[in-house]
């Protein structure tokens, strides 16, 4: 195998064990309701990856992911509240014809900012755009200025609070604390019915393995490289003559629009959009799943996304005290014990063992694998 | 907008609002400086900070509890008690972090950030279990009750007095054990050099933890005082502490003069702002503000020229 292709061996057994995984073992062994978690569980996924190339590789650690998975997730909401709220629909409100929040809160007309949202298409380019364009303004303004490490995080927490208060605050534009919700269908298609929640299960995973490869893509890439070099030697790489603030924007991009992406395919398979996965909380829980499934590893982020939001529904289920203990000292245990994650565990303690089992050379792990983060 | 006001009411309105203000920025001035010395002096990001502002409230809570119980002779007397008890609690409590988690991870500041977190999660669940997920208030002296009249129209609250006084006799007792003693200049030293201040013979791993610890003591003293304008719950820490980190960062992180001048500014503006508009989008023009000038002036109000 040449040595600058896509996968090495093990990354593609890691992305043909993934496949399996979600495409047929969860399907087969759960039933409908809970392979709608699963693919609840899986759009936040969406998030950790982004969040492996911006922090893993780039050493960008984005505290207000959740903006950008909210405005993804809200762009969508917006279209399918509209397409819920057909004059015949809400024939009872004062204002027919407008969402019933709206209504609620003595609004007679859709803001002009809503119109676009009637159409499918606009919304779906928004559902990317949106996100991508706000993580642009975020990352000329900070990275151009050299703003990097702790500050860039408190910072774009501060942008997780901001949005989250904007949307409680004004509610008769957007739902409020409650959120958007009674979405109900897609262009006419219900997609509250079983069959509609399998196959957006399916889509959802399609467009998992889209985004999985265009990371994996970035990652194997020159690029993918220079970022590894940023996070370890920023001066370095300043002074070989790249334009390190670029790099630094892109890859904060990419990273929002595979979370607005996530934002979206949650709201059509949760049927709902609130503040609740905007603000500080659920932001900085998108981080530990991307830590507890190993930084620096594209596919960690999905398996930690899976594994934590299973363990939450789990034991808060049954334990609802005990999780919050579970999920604090997930996140000390991850940052001292494990600080590669799963992932981490997986590369130095397992792999070498099947593979001495299977009596073969060890297979050279990628260079990202090897590094480890210098923070 | 000010058409319906006389001119007098205009001007009772503005004190009025900047009173208020002023008592927020007491309790921004409270919260930051401990944020000031663990953030500013060692660059460890806290998150648990709000949390170990209400283990001081809630050390205010039990201690005014065991007043009205056991002393009430002496209930009025009791919230200095409160105030020295909540330093020692929270003090401890930052010295065994430190020694248990921090120490490990000076390398890593980011990671500090997540493991704190953690903490945070732990220490709000552990509050919920223990005193029960409702907010619990604190039964204030009678001499702290009631408003003070300075013209007719203009009322000023006593407690808000009192905590506002509080705010500056902590600033200036931090003022000193930063600037005037020998464990400040032992900070600085180590803030500035770590190694060179470690080969003239600082024990710095010791520093360290007295720093943290330190923080941590004026967060709880930051708490008990909170327990006189609010009350105390166990997610109250988690509302605060974005507000009180932009705090320190728009201030510029190592310097005390600028958390105290940028404190006086979010504060002002907010409350002021709060009047003509709702209250949440006050709260949200502000952060904009504040984070629109970190953007153009990333280093914060008072920057300390380094060289790095």
């Amino acid at each position: 195998m040449k040595a600058n292709a896509l996968f090495t061996r093990s990354e593609m057994i890691g992305f043909a064990i993934l496949a399996c995984v979600i495409f047929l073992l969860l399907p087969a062994v759960l039933d409908t309701f809970r392979l709608n978690l699963f693919g609840k569980y899986l759009t936040y996924s969406f998030v950790a990856i982004g969040l492996a190339l911006c922090w893993g590789a780039g050493g960008i650690l984005s505290l207000g992911q959740g903006v950008f998975f909210g405005l993804g997730g809200y762009c969508m909401a917006m279209f399918l509240k509209l397409e819920a709220s057909t004059p015949e629909n809400t024939a009872i409100q004062s204002t027919p014809g407008i969402p019933d929040f709206m209504d609620w809160n003595q609004l007679t007309a859709l803001p002009w900012w809503w119109e676009p949202f009637h159409s499918l298409t606009f919304a779906l380019f928004a559902v990317v755009a949106v996100p991508v364009v706000f993580a642009f303004i975020i990352g000329v303004a900070m990275f151009r200025r050299r703003v990097g490490g702790v500050y860039f995080a408190i910072i774009t927490q501060a942008f997780a609070a901001i949005l989250t208060i904007l949307i409680i605050g004004q509610q008769g534009f957007t739902g409020g604390v409650n959120g958007i919700t009674d979405l109900r269908t897609l262009l006419g298609w219900d997609i509250r019915t079983d069959e509609a929640k399998e196959t957006l299960y399916y889509v959802n995973g399609i467009l998992l393995f889209a985004v999985l490869f265009a990371a994996q893509f970035v990652r194997r890439s020159k690029l993918g490289r220079l970022l590894i070099a940023m996070r370890d030697q920023e001066d370095r790489v300043r002074f070989s003559g790249y334009d390190v603030a670029s790099f630094k924007i892109f890859i904060f991009c990419l990273g929002a629009g595979f979370a607005g992406i996530g934002g979206a395919m949650f709201t059509l398979q949760v049927g709902f959009m609130s503040p609740t996965l905007v603000g500080i909380v659920p932001s900085i829980e998108m981080v530990i799943f991307c830590a507890v499934g190993g930084r620096l590893s594209i596919l960690g982020a999905v398996y930690g996304a899976l594994l934590v939001n299973w363990a939450k529904t789990t034991f808060s289920e049954s334990f609802p005290e005990l999780w919050l203990f579970g999920l604090g000292g997930l996140f000390i245990a991850v940052v001292m014990a494990f600080p590669n994650g799963l992932a981490g565990i997986w590369v130095e303690k397992i792999e070498p063992r099947l593979l001495k089992a299977f009596k073969k050379s060890p297979a050279p792990a990628s260079p990202a694998q090897q590094s480890t983060p210098a923070e | 907008m000010f058409a319906d006001y006389s001119m007098s009411e205009l001007g009772a309105i503005f004190a009025m609002q900047g009173f208020a203000g002023l008592i927020l920025f007491s309790v921004f001035v409270l919260m930051a400086l401990g944020l000031a010395i663990i953030f500013g002096q060692m660059g460890v990001i806290n998150m648990a900070h709000g949390e170990f502002m209400i283990l001081g409230a809630y050390v205010t809570y039990l201690v005014s509890n065991f007043f009205a119980a056991y002393l009430p002779a002496l209930f009025s007397a009791y919230f200095f008690l409160a105030m020295i008890l909540a330093f020692i609690a929270s003090g401890a409590l930052g010295l065994f972090v430190e020694w248990a988690m921090i120490r490990h991870l000076y390398k890593r500041p980011l990671d500090t950030l997540l493991a704190t977190w953690g903490l945070s999660l732990i220490l709000q669940q552990l509050y919920r279990s223990i005193f029960g997920a409702r907010e619990v208030g604190v039964s204030i002296p009678d001499w702290m009750m009631g408003s003070m009249p300075v013209t007719d129209l203009i009322e000023i609250p006593i407690n808000g007095i009192f905590v506002m006084v509080l705010a500056v006799g902590i600033s200036l007792a931090v003022y000193v054990m930063m600037f005037r003693s020998g464990w400040g200049k032992q900070v600085r030293a180590i803030n500035q050099n770590r190694v060179m201040a470690g080969a003239v013979g600082i024990n710095t791993e010791w520093t360290d933890r007295m720093t943290y610890g330190i923080g941590c003591g004026v967060a709880g003293v930051a708490g008990s005082a909170f327990t006189m304008i609010g009350s105390t719950g166990p997610t109250a820490g988690q509302l605060y502490i974005v507000d009180t980190f932009l705090v320190v960062v728009f201030g510029g992180a190592a310097s005390l003069l600028g958390t105290i001048a940028s404190a006086f500014s979010i504060s002002q503006a907010q409350s002021i702002m709060e009047f003509f508009l709702s209250g949440s989008m006050a709260k949200v023009l502000t952060l904009l503000i504040i984070v629109g000038i970190l953007m153009i002036r990333p280093q914060g109000l008072f920057a300390m020229k380094l060289r790095k």
